[in-house]
């Protein structure tokens, strides 16, 4: 029993030990191609990073954890939202608008914030997801459409309403007493880590409680694993689909929120893009579970933070992370497609060698 | 189904075939009808314009490849959400082979390997590994931009034209300045603004005049593509493996090597769609040029009921409503009015076929929208760019049942599953 138990742990370890060495070879193999120094490339990359960038790793880290839950939440039970990016863009911009405006003060200011970036992306993902159960329309075509509708929607909603200054526009920036304070380790010059960032924690922890002690946890599990089987035990596949969706969205509307209360302050150029993207790559690294995503995020803030250092110490370009990160999503995927074939094919075949009574036994 | 079986059943499936073709020409047709309805009672001539027309059939053509490479792929049954990344794959290598090569045409070449090799990590992906169609798509699209961004980064600075994202003044493909006879007439014909013939010699007068030799190769392609897929065993026993790979297999069709084939080439396609955004639409290449045309590739696909005709209807739409956004915007304006009437009468066809509930949902938002145009004047220019996208959602929502995918689509299949 011992050794089974080490044996499926090591199984389990190993697809992402896989996907790490191909991705450090095709990245190695990359860089030699191009005529760059690997060895220079992985020195700066692994070297201790500085303070500023210590505190960068953490918040990115806390943001991708963020958009990994949310993207998580639909892929547990086999619902691609890739339109994580069109609505934590809206949330983003109606949380930012909101705060801006200064209805409340101080924390209900924030508070209410909040809530509005999670029913807005909670709304914008319930438009698929009705879609999807009244039309039977797939979600991965009409996410993708939502998102770039939703980029355009806040295009004209900035120019409308927005601030312009020169040629920039962006929101009403925030009052001083609704910025959440945050903790700084080092000097004030590294930055801060900020406030918000503790959402990451709230959303993960949530997600774990949810999807282990919970009915509608075990539902989207179920879900997710056998939609016929989950039919059969009567779970209402409809209602699962516009919870779980909109459950992702509203996760999703927090995304940028800790960047917003942290410094940025309003909505404009300081808007990062594509962390939705971000979150599904970081989702499937850590395989949709609460603490493989911790790891994912966290490689994902380092690698994206650390190769800002590229461009003083090699000739490398920093977008090489990018393949990196790209190659060990695909190669995290596989290798697990892989180990599963193995791990059936060990299993069938410890099967058929216990001695059994019976005569069937040349499974 | 038991009348098939009776000798006169072959008259009756060209009956249908007939039937089918003539359907998409009278889709065609009125549709060019109502624009030119619009166009004379909004007195908006450029919505039919040679020049507005040509832009169309550039705004159409990397749609329309993105759109081919997802039938090809589809019909074998692997789902390519990919194509974005192959895209943006092809633009880089078109930039680089042109450069290099000396030649757009080996650049369109150079395109087409840089497709080809983000089709085939999705072929190893999803055909020998199993790995989820969509997961290793999004995968892929990560690593085009990735590898791309990287690419210029690393080759582009010391070119002639050259910076990290960027390798402008490259050669564009020939084109064709004019057919003797043809154009000019065509072009006077057009001129005269006479309701529904003046737009069809726009159109002539645009597929005759300064055309780029790649985009009449890219129609080559789709017709060449229906052909192959259609009318011959190769294409039959493609489709067979989107259809039903285990029976495919029980009759020794290597559905691997299949699979592999379409989906090699439809990478190889929408790196010819990037290849044609770096060499003819703009005068160069530029990082994330693609701005989710090979989204709009697949959902023109879907739109078109995973059929050459009908995806080539849906990029022309997409492509039109494009252009137009970037010309005149009174035009854009007029645009609205041939929103709603299409719906009206789609609302008013519905009545015939009496599905009410599709008629009444049609109907009002037609009304809405004609609404919308009487009680303005313009229409913003972020509301425009967003017309192929909320066009896309309204177009699925309302004929996705309508609509048949392969029945194999996206299912992960393995050799000797069929027992």
């Amino acid at each position: 029993m011992k050794a089974l138990n080490l044996r499926s742990i090591g199984l389990a370890l190993l697809a992402p030990a896989i996907a790490i060495v191909v991705s450090v070879l095709v990245t190695t193999l990359v860089i030699a191609a191009v005529g760059s120094s690997p060895g220079d490339f992985w020195s700066a990359m692994f070297s201790n990073p500085l303070p500023r960038l210590r505190v960068n790793i953490v918040n990115q880290t806390a943001t991708y954890y963020i958009a990994a839950v949310a993207a998580a939440i639909g892929f547990r039970m086999g619902l691609f939202n890739i339109g994580l990016e069109g609505q934590y863009t809206l949330a983003s911009y109606a949380a930012a608008a909101f705060g801006g405006g200064a209805y409340l003060s101080g924390f209900a200011n924030v508070l209410v914030s909040i809530l509005i970036a999670i029913a807005v992306g909670a709304a914008w993902a319930g438009v698929a997801a009705v879609l999807k159960t009244t039309r039977g329309v797939s979600e991965v075509i009409s996410t993708i459409m939502l998102n770039s509708i939703a980029v355009f929607l806040v295009g004209y909603l900035l120019n409308r309403y927005g601030v312009h200054i020169g040629n920039s526009v962006r929101t009403t920036t925030l009052a001083p007493s609704s910025n959440v304070p945050g903790f700084t380790p080092y000097l004030a010059r590294d930055g801060e880590i900020w406030g918000l960032s503790l959402l990451a924690v709230v959303v993960g922890v949530g997600f774990w409680v949810l999807l282990n002690k919970t009915r509608f946890g075990f539902d989207l599990r179920a879900s997710g694993m056998s939609p016929t089987a989950a039919l059969a035990s009567g779970i209402n596949p409809n209602r699962m689909i516009i919870t779980a969706m909109m459950l992702s969205g509203g996760v999703a509307g927090l995304i940028w929120l800790p960047a917003l209360f942290g410094g940025a302050g309003a909505y404009g150029t300081s808007f990062q893009s594509g962390l939705g993207f971000i979150g599904i790559s970081v989702a499937l690294l850590g395989r949709n579970r609460p603490l493989g995503m911790l790891f994912g995020a966290l490689l994902f803030a380092f690698l994206d933070t650390q190769s800002n250092t590229l461009t003083f110490s090699t000739n490398v370009p920093p977008s090489i992370v990018q393949i990196t990160e790209g190659i060990a999503v695909l190669a995290v995927v596989v290798a697990f497609e892989v180990v599963r074939r193995w791990r059936a094919r060990l299993e069938q075949r410890s099967v058929g060698q216990k001695p059994v009574a019976a005569t069937e036994a040349s499974a | 189904m038991s009348t098939t079986t009776k000798p006169s059943s072959p008259s009756l499936v060209s009956r249908v075939k007939r039937a089918a073709r003539a359907n998409w020409l009278f889709i065609s047709l009125g549709a060019i009808a109502i624009v030119s309805l619009v166009r004379i009672v909004t007195d908006t001539n450029d919505l039919t314009s040679v020049g507005t027309i040509r832009a169309a059939i550039i705004a159409t053509c990397p749609i329309l490849m993105a759109a081919l490479g997802g039938l090809w792929a589809e019909r074998a049954g692997v789902v390519n959400i990919g194509l974005e990344g192959q895209m943006i794959l092809g633009t880089w290598g078109a930039a680089y082979f042109t450069y290099h090569g000396g030649n757009p045409w080996i650049g369109v070449l150079g395109a087409a390997l840089l497709g080809m090799i983000g089709g085939l990590l999705h072929a190893v992906a999803t055909v020998t590994f199993g790995v989820d169609h969509i997961v290793s798509g999004v995968a892929i699209n990560l690593i085009g931009l990735g590898a791309t961004t990287y690419l210029a980064a690393a080759t582009f600075p010391d070119l002639n034209g050259g910076g990290p994202r960027q390798l402008i003044g490259l050669d564009s493909p020939g084109q064709i300045n004019k057919v003797p006879g043809i154009s000019d007439a065509a072009q006077n014909v057009a001129d005269k603004h006479w309701f529904f013939i003046s737009d069809i010699a726009s159109f002539i007068a645009a597929l005759t005049t300064k055309i780029s030799l790649l985009s009449l190769v890219i129609f080559a392609l789709v017709a060449l593509s229906a052909w192959i897929l259609w009318k011959t065993p190769f294409g039959l026993r493609l489709r067979s493996c989107g259809e039903n790979p285990q029976a495919a297999e029980t009759l020794g069709v290597n559905v691997y090597l299949y699979k592999y084939v379409a989906v090699l080439i439809s990478g190889a396609l929408a790196g010819i769609g990037g290849g044609f955004l770096a060499l003819v639409s703009s005068s160069g290449f530029n990082v994330g040029q693609t701005g989710g045309r090979g989204y709009i590739g697949l959902a023109a696909m879907i739109f078109g009921n995973w059929r050459p005709g009908g995806l080539l209807l849906g990029a022309l739409t997409f492509g039109y409503t494009d252009a137009l956004r970037l010309r005149d915007a009174h035009a854009v304006h007029a645009l609205l009015l041939l929103v709603a009437l299409g719906l009206l009468a789609l609302a008013v066809l519905r009545l015939v076929r009496r599905q009410f509930a599709g008629a009444i949902t049609m109907g009002l938002l037609g009304a809405a929208i004609l609404t919308w145009f009487l009680s303005t004047e313009s229409v913003p220019r972020d509301f425009t760019s967003m017309t192929p996208y909320v066009t896309t959602l309204f177009v699925l929502a309302l004929g996705t049942q309508r609509l048949r995918m392969p029945a194999a689509d996206g299912i992960p299949y393995r050799k000797g599953s069929a027992g």
